[in-house]
């Protein structure tokens, strides 16, 4: 009569290749980020300088916009967001596949900056989860490339699930 | 050239305008809500005001009547501008439309309605144009609270 084998220990084997797993994977996305760039305000100029020749940010695998949020995983909220413009901020974080970071770019989408009044969204973390704040109105292009290395060095180092210990 | 202009249509409007004055640059006078449509009518017809700019309202909380309600016309034929004033109680700020005389006040109407709430007889699409349906109050108003928000997507309480 034969029994089964009991579950082996755990030799700690597993744990390096999901570790050596996650650091390669992390690798691979944070150098793939895929921009939806959502634009309303005035802090779209320092976008636009941040992504052209000068600054660049194609020297960090953030150039690529993709217009339609399904096939982006980097929302950046650029500019003010008004209470009307909320619903429409909701459902393209929602139409968003994972995983998804979000970049509140400039203080009106950090916190609403000076718009403290009956139309603005005092904030978009208000509604959808915010990854990084880059504050300044607008933000020097130099602090933008700042958030997105911090960006990349959390993506580095976070978890990525995509295979778990069942495979 | 300006000056003579503005005398024709001081000596046109006269026992109509009431404190006719020359600031910047522009005609300003003050009409009676009921001749509102009389006097835009014939600045249209009889001095070319056929050029609608804008339309807005001035709060005065403490006062009585509350509300201005001013028009900016232009003459295309002189190249001047004019500024057209009306006062209205807050019990009933209601004022005559020009959309028959100026198609282009049809918006305009509807974000003063909007921002201050007053009414235009006769304009039967008042419909929200830069707030939106459901939005409570007239913010333009001195008595709205200045930070009222009214949010239309629910607050996050927490991680989601």
């Amino acid at each position: 009569m034969t029994t089964l084998p009991s579950r082996p220990a755990p030799s700690g084997a597993f744990e390096y290749m999901t570790t050596k797993k996650d650091e390669f994977v992390g690798w691979a996305r944070k150098f793939s980020l895929f921009p939806y760039p959502f634009v309303t305000a005035c802090c779209a100029m320092e976008f636009m300088s941040v992504s052209s020749t000068l600054y660049d940010t194609d020297r960090f695998g953030a150039a690529l916009p993709r217009f339609t949020p399904r096939q982006s995983d980097l929302l950046m909220v650029v500019g003010t967001v008004t209470h009307k413009q909320a619903p429409i901020l909701r459902k393209v974080y929602e139409q968003m596949c994972e995983p998804k970071w979000v970049i509140a770019f400039g203080v009106c989408a950090t916190s609403g900056g000076f718009y403290q009044n009956y139309a603005a969204l005092p904030g978009i973390d208000k509604i959808i989860p915010v990854d990084l704040y880059i504050p300044g109105c607008p933000p020097r292009p130099e602090m933008v490339i700042d958030g997105i290395m911090k960006l990349q060095d959390r993506i580095a180092r976070d978890r990525h699930p995509i295979i778990n210990e069942k495979f | 050239m300006n000056e003579s202009v503005f005398e024709r249509i001081c000596e046109h409007l006269a026992g109509v305008a009431e404190e006719a004055t020359v600031a910047h640059g522009t005609l300003a006078f003050l009409v009676e809500p009921a001749r509102l449509i009389e006097v835009c009518r014939s600045l249209k017809e009889s001095f070319g005001f056929d050029m609608f700019l804008d339309v807005t309202a001035v709060d005065w909380p403490e006062r009585e009547p509350r509300f201005d309600v001013v028009w900016h016309f232009y003459s295309t034929r002189h190249f001047v501008r004019v500024r057209v004033k009306t006062r209205v109680p807050l019990a009933d700020p209601t004022v005559d439309t020009l959309v028959p005389l100026y198609g282009s006040a049809r918006y305009m109407e509807r974000e003063c309605h909007d921002m201050y709430g007053i009414a235009f007889r006769g304009n039967d699409d008042l419909r929200p144009i830069l707030l939106y349906e459901g939005f409570e109050g007239h913010p333009l108003r001195k008595d709205y609270p200045k930070q009222k928000e009214q949010p239309l997507v629910p607050y996050r309480t927490s991680e989601t």
